[in-house]
């Protein structure tokens, strides 16, 4: 009783037949390997799985792979480009953003497309954007700061 | 390469692999074969098990087995180390047996091919049960009623009275007392990667590997192998990359002892990977506390004496540290001052729940909140700022080491300038002067001071349950790349960082060059782990003695080979040197360096050391392993294990400022300013220390604010996901504004005191102390945690 889907991850073109109950986030894990998105909840509260779909930051937990069928999808492992750091996790590293770093990859996919939105955010913007997004050991203050930095990173390059 | 690391704000060498998403926890190791576990666990908090129905679960396509209390009867009892004069410690087994005593309680291992079929058929396991009076308030629970385990009589775990002064002197010569009921709610430690853990048994060589997201791999294997009868030499435990433990994986659980006995039974890997769900059921609580404080005083603000009557909420069973944890409050109830009489009495309750244990600060918050809200309260009483009573009744800094009325010996201090430095920062006179106008305006300011004192570095093994020492092995390899093993277990502190800072100042090496391992028994020589704010203070500076060791033995051999004679062999720079009239061999003395792949081939190169007038650590390293060319009776290899005992405990401290807005219309409290100057002694790592301060003091703000374990009364868990447990999110902090103080320990010779609980334990009474002073105009003195808008807005419209 599978189902055949057809995606791309992180740039490369996936064919696979999944139960139709499958989650996303334990197709990109347990199938693909990509053991770099995490599961922190199962009920989209914190932000571990976050994934980036079609461009949109998505909790990868609380979404079947079925529902990806078509779709695009970068997770932590694709943000970087030719081995060069994303701003994001250039920022999350300088500004000591993360310390466990379970959160990190959830959080670092949900600043990145912060960022996509709004390149120069105000720290009241950058909170509201990483509202989904749980972090029990940095106390947050240096994840705005990453973020803060990715931002003027990406302004200063352009 | 900077002059020095140690103190410097180093990027850390763990990040790289963690922002890529390369990192491995338990969850990301994947072994072919592996089965996956499942747990049932009971909905009732007390009831008698009448009847456990497998057969549907078993005769589902890709169950394995099932496994209940009965099956798993051999495996011994789940361990408490807490070990207190007439303690009751209930027969904790791994699975229920003929009674569950809280809601989350395990009763079945169900084993499957995958995690959903496993998860299917825990819903097909029927249990049958009749359901028993449940009792979850500790207070009743001490008062008598339903008994939990009927072979204690009552449901008291242990009674006990400590302190030192004549506290009825105290109250009957003072002044004034006050005196104010306390609760410190439960509270879930919620580190972000629940706990998990995968099995594997090698049936041939005997061997049992777990990987287990710990904060203590060797004192885990010795107690696994002891619950599953198993040479503790066979076991082998992992900690891979860890997400997070606040002392919720300072334990041993059921499951870690129970994945290992089902890995053997089957011969398979298995893993077990906690919901959040189940983490909040199962994964221990901290706090749990109900108690009253009463405080003798003079009317000049002299403290006299302090009383504290508690009853500690310890939940159903007792897991690794679950009754010691109030004693430790009990220890720290002088804060940072002068009481000449203190006194805490204790009456530990069994009760429906799951059990209390270490979280963050581990009964030293409850006695920091205790001890500063009794100070505001005095402060409230006298008329006079709590800036000010703080002050009073500080120690100078020149009485050090101070002894407290709770037997302990603080090490070094000066609580005055962190608390002058607190003020200044935060311009304290002007911000009185602020919160006057803005009264007047009908504005609702409030500023709350703590000036807390923590104890850390724990400890000297005399007050500890299984050694308070900590390991470190520092090793030079043959190409020269220093290999450092730390008993410590770091998950997310940063140690593979500040250790390296460490050995590469002392080694005069890149700190590229150095890699720390920790968290793999089968790799790093015995070792206590992380928890009570000891990895850098124990751990780090049995890194520096070993380090020591290991450059004694290099000078040593740096002097023969240099054929130095009798004359001293200097070291800078990571070269060992000796003055001769004709340094000829200088120029040759640079570390060979080979790109990746294009080393010499064959052997290893042999140092030239014919005319040289120094070499480098490297070469000495090398020369070691060759052992050509050692002086007389020398081993060879360049290597040197250390296990540091600490004299005593340290003492950070500091002071905390919180100032927030009381919204008169909703009740919402708002940030306006957080100043914390900490002091934590000598600094490795500013970058990592600030983060540790921050982290603590949004765990803090959470228990202040939001954050509560809510049972009902029939012991149902209401707050059982993140939807209801309420953990601070990025909007809901201050901007902090952090400073820090620098008073050396003198309990080791690098001068650290340790940092990652001193936001959880100082911040909390600063919150709360700025919330009842923004409703002081209503009259109120006190509010209990978590103090809600709703709690707030009844005030401010009711009165």
């Amino acid at each position: 009783m599978t189902k055949a889907i057809n995606l791309s991850v992180n740039g490369v073109a996936r064919e696979d037949e999944v139960e139709p109950r499958m989650l996303l986030v334990h197709y990109l894990r347990d199938v693909l390997e990509l053991t770099g998105t995490h599961v922190g909840c199962e009920t989209s509260l914190c932000g571990a799985c976050t994934v980036s779909l079609d461009g949109q930051a998505v909790k990868s937990c609380t979404m079947f792979a079925v529902q990806a069928d078509g779709a695009s999808i970068t997770t932590v492992e694709g943000l970087a480009t030719n081995g060069e750091l994303h701003p994001v996790q250039e920022g999350f590293w300088e500004r000591h953003g993360l310390q466990c770093g379970y959160c990190t990859p959830g959080m670092i996919m949900t600043a990145a497309q912060l960022l996509d939105r709004n390149a120069n955010p105000t720290r009241e913007e950058i909170c509201h954007g990483l509202e989904g997004n749980l972090c029990r050991c940095t106390g947050y203050q240096h994840i705005i700061e990453a973020v803060e930095y990715a931002a003027k990173k990406a302004t200063d390059s352009h | 390469m900077p002059e020095n690391y140690v103190g410097q704000r180093v990027r850390r060498t763990e990040d790289p692999r963690l922002i890529k998403g390369l990192a491995h926890y338990v969850d990301d190791i994947s072994l072919p074969g592996t089965l996956h576990v499942a747990f049932v666990r009971s909905v009732y908090a007390h009831a008698k098990i009448t009847n456990i129905d497998t057969s549907a679960a078993l005769a589902t396509p890709g169950v394995v087995a099932v496994y209940t209390g009965q099956d798993v009867a051999k495996v011994g009892p789940v361990p408490c180390a807490g070990a207190l004069p007439g303690l009751k410690v209930p027969d904790h087994r791994v699975l229920a047996g003929e009674k569950v005593y809280f809601v989350g309680h395990p009763i079945a291992a169900v084993v499957a091919t995958d995690r959903y079929a496993a998860r299917d058929a825990v819903d097909l396991v029927v249990v049958d049960y009749d359901d028993l009076p449940v009792v979850t308030d500790v207070e009743a629970a001490a008062a008598g009623g339903t008994v939990i385990h009927e072979s204690f009589g009552d449901n008291i775990a242990y009674k006990m009275t400590a302190g030192e002064g004549d506290i009825e002197a105290a109250f009957a010569s003072a002044d004034r007392t006050v005196k104010q009921r306390v609760l410190h709610r439960r509270l879930a430690p919620i580190a972000m990667e629940p706990r998990g853990v995968l099995a594997r048994y090698f049936p041939g060589e005997e061997e049992l590997t777990l990987w287990s997201s710990t904060q203590i791999p060797h004192l885990m294997r010795t107690q696994v192998a002891l619950m599953i009868g198993m040479p503790e030499n066979k076991l082998r435990v992992i900690t891979p990359e860890v997400g997070g433990g606040f002392g919720s994986k300072l334990n041993v659980y059921a499951e870690e002892a129970l994945l290992g006995w089902i890995s053997m039974q089957l011969n398979k890997p298995v893993k077990w990977i906690e919901t959040r769900r189940e983490n909040i059921q199962s994964t221990i609580h901290g706090r749990g506390q109900v108690g009253d404080i009463e405080v003798a005083f003079k009317n000049d603000g002299t403290l006299l004496g302090l009383r504290y009557n508690v009853f500690a909420d310890l939940g159903a069973y007792h897991q690794l540290l679950t009754p010691a944890i109030p004693t430790l409050t009990g220890l720290m109830l002088s804060g940072a001052y002068r009481i000449p009489a203190i006194q805490i009495n204790i009456t530990g309750c069994f009760t429906n729940k799951m059990a209390t244990d270490a979280y963050r600060g581990a009964g030293r918050p409850e006695a920091t909140y205790i001890v500063e809200r009794a100070l505001d309260l005095v402060a409230a009483d006298l008329g006079v700022d709590p800036a000010e009573v703080r002050r009073k009744n500080f120690p100078g800094k020149d009485e050090f080491p101070f002894h407290t009325a709770t037997g302990l010996d603080y090490d070094s201090g000066d609580y005055e300038a962190a608390l002058d430095k607190a003020q200044q920062i935060a311009g304290y006179a002007q911000l009185r002067e602020d919160q006057k106008k803005a009264r007047a305006e009908g504005r609702l300011i409030g500023i709350g001071i703590s000036t807390y004192v923590e104890i850390c570095a724990l400890g000297p093994s005399q007050a500890m349950p299984a050694g308070g020492w900590e390991s470190a092995t520092v090793r030079i390899e043959p190409t020269g790349k220093v290999t450092v093993l730390t008993g410590a277990s770091p998950h997310g502190q940063g140690q593979e960082t500040s250790f390296a800072q460490i050995v590469a100042d002392e080694l005069g090496v890149s700190i590229n060059d150095v890699t720390v391992i920790h968290g793999d028994t089968g790799i790093v020589q015995y070792g206590i782990g992380t928890f009570g704010s000891r990895a850098t203070a124990v751990g780090g500076t049995a890194v520096y003695i070993a380090v020591q060791k290991l450059k004694e033995k290099a000078e040593k051999i740096a002097t023969h080979m240099l054929q130095a004679g009798s004359s001293k062999v200097s070291f800078e720079g990571g070269k060992y040197s000796v003055e001769k009239a004709a340094a000829a061999g200088a120029a040759g003395s640079s570390d060979p360096v080979y790109p990746v792949g294009e080393g010499p081939a064959g052997a290893l190169p042999e140092p030239q050391t014919e005319g040289r007038s120094s070499l480098t650590i490297a070469e000495i390293a090398l020369a070691a392993h060759l052992a050509k060319e050692l002086p007389p009776d020398t081993e060879p290899g360049l290597s040197a294990t250390y296990f540091f005992e600490p004299k005593n405990f340290t003492f950070p401290f500091g002071t905390h400022i919180a100032v927030v807005e009381v919204d008169r219309e909703t009740g919402d409290i708002k940030w306006l300013r957080y100043v914390a100057v900490d002091d934590c002694g000598k600094v490795i790592n500013p970058m990592l220390v600030d983060g540790q301060v921050h982290g603590g003091i949004v765990q803090s703000i959470g228990q202040a604010m939001y954050e509560e374990v809510v049972y009902d009364e029939q012991g149902q868990l209401i707050s059982g996901t993140l939807m209801d447990y309420a953990v601070p999110r990025a909007k809901h902090i201050p901007t902090f504004e952090l400073d820090r103080t620098e008073t050396p320990s003198p309990v080791n010779p690098l001068g650290v005191k340790g940092v990652g609980e001193a936001g959880t334990i100082g911040a909390t009474p600063a919150v709360v102390g700025a919330i009842v002073d923004a409703l002081a105009p209503f009259g109120v003195k006190h509010l209990d945690m978590p103090i809600k808008p709703e709690t707030v807005w009844k005030i401010i419209s009711h009165g």
